[in-house]
């Protein structure tokens, strides 16, 4: 088994296919879409594969030591420009393509007009103990 | 075992042994020791007097733990024969525990950890499944919090206020996992209520009771927000409502209002409602300008601007609202919702877009996404 980490971006990776923010869809939308995303993660804990997952709020701060006895240097909160998460799911699973299949039906979710969103996960593998070798 | 009763009983040895001079780390863990004794030794010797028997055991072990150098040793002896009864003051010491755990010096975090371990007999796992932490860093946190107050000593009764203010952080936690800390905030304040008599511990027991009774109705299903006006008031809890009003008359009464009496009147005039077209909004903004006037609050000057919309019109509303400082937290909701009443859905699919944004919760955020997706739904029909 290996672990995941999925990345939602609100901004820094490619424009989803079907982009259309979330207060432009229907109600009914909205809701099939968060019961798309609560059944995703119910089912990997049904087949034991989630580890974790958070959404993250649209504010992020960058933040940097700035030498001794002074406060950090921060910059934002507003980075209007720079890459920013928006939630992360830690999946535990036993191939690189199982983990590939999962963001890909995670991207599937349905958006505007009932269609998939096409939305561009991140996939990042946790570096994690080597396997073991028996013999 | 009665893990109740061992629960209730926790408070009240710990204060028991706080007040023979025994510091709070000392004591807590002295009737850690002794709890863990009685699951072995009670279900087939049940003593007479549960708490004396804790007192004493518990006693012994503080004693064994101060003898430093053979406390490891005699820690292993078994206490084999039900020891006599110790003397049970009459003073109430859990009440002394309630002022250790809200003491000023801790944090309102630690305040609120300390009373679930050591008033609320809540295991450390639990409070940290409770607060989403991993049990090590909740032991951690607790420990610190022991530290803190070990060298408190109490001569004097400290201040009601500041307990009430850690009951009511534990209420707002509201649930999850296997603890519900609203229902272990409820049980807390009726327990110092039964204590001391004041007008707002039994405030604040009636707004935790009402709030409490809505409860059912304020989440749906799949687990998205429920507004008030939209809440199913059959969900509500009747039984609940009865009680917290009637706890909440008997303070009012006596004629010493606070803040927390003023909200549960709020909360009642809500709970009074039929329907939401039957609720008393005149009545309710007069409470909160007592509210404002107690407590200069930002946050009671945005709900009472909420309040005047509903009684004098959205105008007056949004009048209300522009005198407070925009960056106060759901002050862009409230105008979305003030803009909509005013007949302004363009304003307010745009105002809830943005406040969506700003959510402080992930709840609260997709509520506020459904509310602009419904306007703007309407607005392209």
């Amino acid at each position: 088994m290996a672990k995941y980490l999925l990345l939602k971006h609100y901004r820094g990776a490619p424009a989803p296919v079907n982009n259309v923010p979330m207060d432009q869809w229907t109600p009914d939308e909205v809701s099939a879409h968060m019961q798309y995303m609560h059944d995703f993660a119910a089912k990997l804990k049904g087949t034991g594969e989630y580890v974790d997952g958070q959404a993250l709020a649209p504010e992020g701060t960058f933040v940097r030591y700035d030498g001794e006895g002074r406060p950090p240097v921060t910059d934002g909160p507003f980075a209007e420009t720079k890459d920013l998460i928006a939630g992360w799911m830690v999946i535990d699973v036993e191939t690189y393509e199982r983990a590939i299949e999962l963001a890909g039906e995670l991207s599937a979710a349905p958006g505007a007009g009932g269609k998939p969103i096409h939305e561009w996960l991140e996939l990042r593998p946790f570096y994690g103990v080597s396997p073991t070798i028996t013999e | 075992m009665d893990e109740v009763l061992l629960r209730t009983l926790t408070p009240s040895v710990i204060g028991i042994l706080v007040r023979r001079g025994a510091d709070f780390a000392a004591a807590e863990d002295a009737v850690q020791d002794a709890l863990v004794e009685a699951l072995r030794v009670w279900p087939d010797d049940p003593p007479r007097d549960p708490k004396g028997w804790l007192v004493t055991v518990a006693w012994r072990k503080f004693l064994d733990a101060v003898r430093a150098d053979t406390s490891r040793r005699i820690r292993e002896v078994r206490v084999e024969e039900e020891p006599e009864p110790g003397a049970v003051e009459a003073v109430d010491d859990t009440l002394q525990l309630y002022f250790l755990c809200a003491h000023p010096s801790l944090t309102p975090a630690s305040a609120v950890a300390l009373t679930l371990r050591a008033v609320g007999g809540l295991t450390t796992r639990q409070i940290a499944q409770a607060y989403l932490v991993p049990e090590a860093t909740m032991a951690q946190r607790i420990s610190r919090a022991k530290r803190t107050v070990s060298d408190v000593r109490f001569t004097q009764p400290g201040d009601v206020a500041t307990v009430l203010r850690v009951l009511y952080l534990v209420f707002n936690e509201g649930y999850s996992g296997d603890v519900d800390l609203s229902a272990e905030a409820i049980r807390l304040t009726r327990l110092l209520a039964a204590k001391i008599h004041h007008e707002e511990i039994a405030g604040l027991l009636a707004l935790m009771l009402l709030h409490h009774a809505r409860r059912p109705a304020r989440t749906g299903p799949d687990g998205a927000l429920v507004p008030l006006a939209e809440q199913d008031r059959g969900l509500w809890d009747t039984r609940l409502i009865t009680e917290g009003v009637e706890v909440l008359q008997a303070a009012l009464a006596r004629d010493r209002l606070g803040e927390f009496q003023a909200q549960a009147a709020i909360a009642a005039l809500h709970a009074d409602a039929r329907t939401a077209e039957e609720t008393d909004w005149v009545q309710i903004v007069e409470w909160y300008d007592e509210l404002v006037r107690l407590t200069d609050s930002p946050v009671a000057r945005l709900n009472r601007a909420v309040a005047v919309g509903e009684a004098d019109g959205p105008r007056t509303g949004l009048a209300a609202l522009a005198e407070l400082d925009p960056g106060l937290p759901r002050h862009t909701a409230v105008a979305a919702y003030l803009h909509e009443r005013d007949g302004d859905p363009v304003t307010a699919a745009r105002l809830y877009a943005e406040a969506a944004r700003s959510a402080s919760s992930l709840p609260e955020r997709d509520h506020l996404t459904r509310q602009a997706a419904r306007l703007n739904d309407r607005l392209r029909g």
